[in-house]
């Protein structure tokens, strides 16, 4: 099985399907939770009445309450985000609310000032940071007995950012279709994968280290190859079968609280069995073969 | 294939005990909710080892109030870790004396505290405990002796009262000063060496102590904080000087413990409420269920293809995840973690690595077998050569949940915190599983089965 042989075929892939998620997040912005804004959220079930989100609205709007949008639940409960709401304003709003559909039910209230989301933003981008340079240094000690031990650490770096853009494209494909947002669970996700991305390349890199200990004579190219069709059994057994199969049974089965969370998860995990594949191991290869030298020159492309 | 290079692990019969051991104590701790030992020399049943190990369950599964506390003072000022470390105090001492249980609050940042309530119902009276300043009283009783900690209804009421559910019969007694007019408190040693309070007043409270204690020479002066009685000691004599000594039952500690709060009786510094989260419980019930069950489902399917695909050592792989589960979630108990969703999603991805702990044994000990091993031979060789990746691998999940959890406690956010945790402490008791117990038991099966039919017996 020539898996490397496709690499370029495989780049392209990925590439299709970050770039326009990529370009969605920059055109439509961001889709922040207010984990990140900071504002109000509410949400509330009526005991009786079921009023259209439009008649929520207007008694938001009525209580001075700008920047506010309805969402309905599952559960026959109404979430209603906008801009932020000091208790008092709260209170004043449920016995608007209460006045004209009835009695409720608070289900959720959370107010966050916008300084939480900075310190949020700022330390989560750092705690990325820290950690990849952690691993790289780690790979890098781990791979010691091997020629250019750092390479396999940039090289999982490169497949963990990888994993990284191909959530941020899902996300933004989900905030177009399904009203997916960035929240603190998001981070949970993406910092999960992060860590198993790592983790999968590792189980590749370790094959090839341990190859080449084997093979010393066989081009390295042909080696790399030899160790992802060795490792590709368990690579699919562990993501396709398990994690993958408890991550789709929170899907399916789970709460409506862990569902996004569980999806971007799903999603970030198989790339990063993916990447450390299909991306990982290529970089790798082309960094030996120096192949950017051959980029320009259109005949040396097939490769 | 001979007798003898059929037996696995020499030392099979010791591992095995071991892990029953293990697993005996993990049981004991999962389906108790108190352990205690009894101590075989006392006969009053007073245990020698008990721990409480309640299951506990996050704000998000049981519903209930998050509250996040930040100093309210400029941005420029400084504000000392004591000080905030004392507000923390304060606002602990204050919850639990509404007797919410699980309380954990929690310094986080530089100026911020998150309070946490599961299953709190009456928010408002903790928002408004919380945002009481913290008063401190001395309060007249006359003849009558109130008990530490007891709560006593005085006549002194601030801008706001507070609820305060009274006692039967409860009287009101007369709150003669309060703690603004402290100047200094001091943990002293009495002649007889027990250790006192000495404090030292203002003017204004020195005549007003002066005129009192002459008056009332053999009464109770209790001191109350936050309508909660602290002390009660007798007048013993009038006290002109402004100054005063508090002697009772103290330990240094006790002694030490009420000066601080004498001295801190009201928040050290201003707190002010950022964020306040309701969650209802009827959310947290259901995504708990939904989730339990998504587990379960999950789990089953996992076990099916383990067996299916694995045979005898997939067998031996879901019993030793199911001894990882025990041991993992006794664990917990006795550490006291509460659980939270993105707790549990941390627990499933911690049992994803141990499966994959699993499975990378398995690939290589069906390579070594497809090589023309021996069983005994190939069974050695596939837990040596897979350990390195498996080491590498868990060292880098185990640095992300480290690096997760600095992140988490450094801004308070509990959910990335817990999930954090949870992985971290799987990871590591997923490493004992696929290292060890998948082992024994797959040498334990190994030796009663004596496995000669590749295919049938391991898939190949």
């Amino acid at each position: 099985m020539n898996i490397l042989g496709k690499r370029y075929i495989l780049f392209g892939f990925s590439l299709l399907i970050i770039i326009p998620g990529l370009i969605i997040m920059f055109t439509r912005g961001i889709p922040l939770s207010i984990d990140f804004k900071g504002g109000s959220l509410l949400e509330v079930k009526f005991d009786a009445a079921q009023p259209a989100p439009g008649e929520i609205l207007d008694v938001y709007d009525a209580s001075g309450i700008k920047d506010s949008q309805v969402q309905t639940s599952d559960s026959g409960s109404f979430i209603i985000r906008s801009e932020f709401m000091q208790n008092e304003t709260r209170d004043a709003v449920l016995t608007a609310l209460t006045a004209k559909f009835g009695k409720l039910e608070i289900v959720r209230f959370d107010s966050v000032g916008p300084s939480i989301g900075e310190q949020v933003t700022s330390r989560g981008t750092l705690a990325v940071i820290v950690s990849s340079l952690l691993v790289v240094l780690f790979i890098a000690w781990s791979f010691r007995g091997v020629q250019n031990a750092f390479r396999y650490g940039i090289c999982a770096i490169l497949a963990m950012i990888h994993d990284v853009a191909i959530i941020f494209a899902i996300t933004a494909y989900g905030s177009l279709l399904f009203g997916w947002e960035i929240d603190a669970l998001f981070l949970t996700a993406l910092l999960t994968v992060i860590g198993f991305s790592m983790q999968d390349t590792i189980v590749v890199f370790d094959r090839i280290r341990e190859n080449m200990s084997i093979y010393r004579r066989l081009d390295f190219e042909a080696l790399v190859n030899h160790s992802i069709v060795q490792t590709l059994q368990r690579s699919i057994n562990t993501q396709l079968m398990t994690v993958e199969f408890l991550l789709l049974a929170l899907i399916m089965f789970g709460g409506a609280t862990l569902q996004e969370f569980a999806s971007i998860l799903l999603i970030g995990l198989m790339s990063g069995t993916y990447s450390s594949i299909f991306i990982a191991a290529p970089i790798l290869v082309l960094w030996e073969n120096r192949e950017w030298e051959k980029w320009f020159k259109p005949k040396a492309l097939a490769g | 294939m001979d007798g003898e290079n059929t037996r696995m692990l020499r030392n099979l019969t010791n591992r095995l005990l071991l892990i029953g051991l293990v697993l005996m104590l993990a049981i004991w701790v999962d389906t108790n909710e108190i352990v205690q030992i009894p101590n075989p020399f006392k006969d009053d049943g007073s245990p020698l080892f008990q721990v409480d190990v309640k299951p506990r369950l996050g704000l998000d599964l049981q519903g209930g109030l998050q509250v996040l506390l930040e100093a309210d003072i400029a941005d420029d000022v400084k504000v000392s870790r004591e000080e905030m470390e004392t507000a923390r105090n304060i606002v602990e001492n204050r919850t639990n004396a509404l007797g919410v249980s699980e309380n954990i609050i929690q310094l986080a940042g530089e100026r911020r505290i998150v309070g946490e309530f599961p299953g709190a119902e009456d928010t408002d009276a903790i928002l408004d405990i919380i945002q009481q300043t913290g008063l401190l009283e001395f309060v007249d009783t006359g003849t009558y002796a109130p008990s530490e900690g007891s709560t006593l209804q005085t006549d002194f009421l601030p801008g706001s009262s507070t609820p305060q559910t009274p006692a039967d019969g409860t009287t009101v007694f007369h709150t003669i000063m309060t703690g603004n007019v402290l100047q200094g408190v001091n943990v002293s040693v009495t002649q007889t060496g027990e250790p006192a309070i000495d404090f030292v007043l203002n003017s204004e409270g020195a005549a007003i102590f002066a005129e009192h204690t002459s008056a009332n020479t053999g009464k109770y002066l209790a001191i109350v904080l936050d309508k909660q009685v602290i002390s009660a000691p007798i007048i013993e004599s009038a006290i002109t000087g402004g100054q005063g000594s508090i002697s009772g039952n103290f330990t240094p500690e006790t002694a030490n413990a009420l000066a601080v709060q004498l001295r801190y009786g009201s928040l050290p510094i201003p707190l002010k409420v950022v964020e306040t989260r309701i969650i209802g419980p009827t959310l947290g019930e259901d995504s708990l269920q939904k989730s339990l069950v998504a587990g379960l489902v999950g789990f089953v399917i996992v076990a099916l293809f383990m067996i299916i695909y694995y045979r005898l050592p997939g067998l031996s792989a879901v019993l030793s995840i199911l001894a990882y589960a025990a041991i993992l979630y006794a664990v917990f108990k006795l550490i006291g973690v509460t659980l939270t969703l993105p707790g549990i999603a941390g627990i499933m991805l911690s049992t994803g690595s141990a499966l994959d702990a699993n499975i990378l044994i398995f690939e290589r000990l069906k390579e070594e077998l497809r090589s023309g091993r021996s069983l005994r031979q190939a069974f050695d060789q596939a837990w040596k050569r897979a350990w390195p990746s498996i080491r590498d691998s868990n060292v880098a999940a185990l640095i992300t949940a480290v690096i997760l959890f600095w992140f988490g406690s450094s801004f308070g956010a509990t959910i990335v915190k817990g999930f954090s945790f949870t992985l971290a402490i799987g990871v590591i008791i997923s490493l004992f599983s696929s290292l060890f117990i998948t082992q024994s038991f797959l040498a334990l099966l190994f030796n009663i089965v004596k496995p000669t039919n590749y295919e049938r017996s391991m898939g190949i």
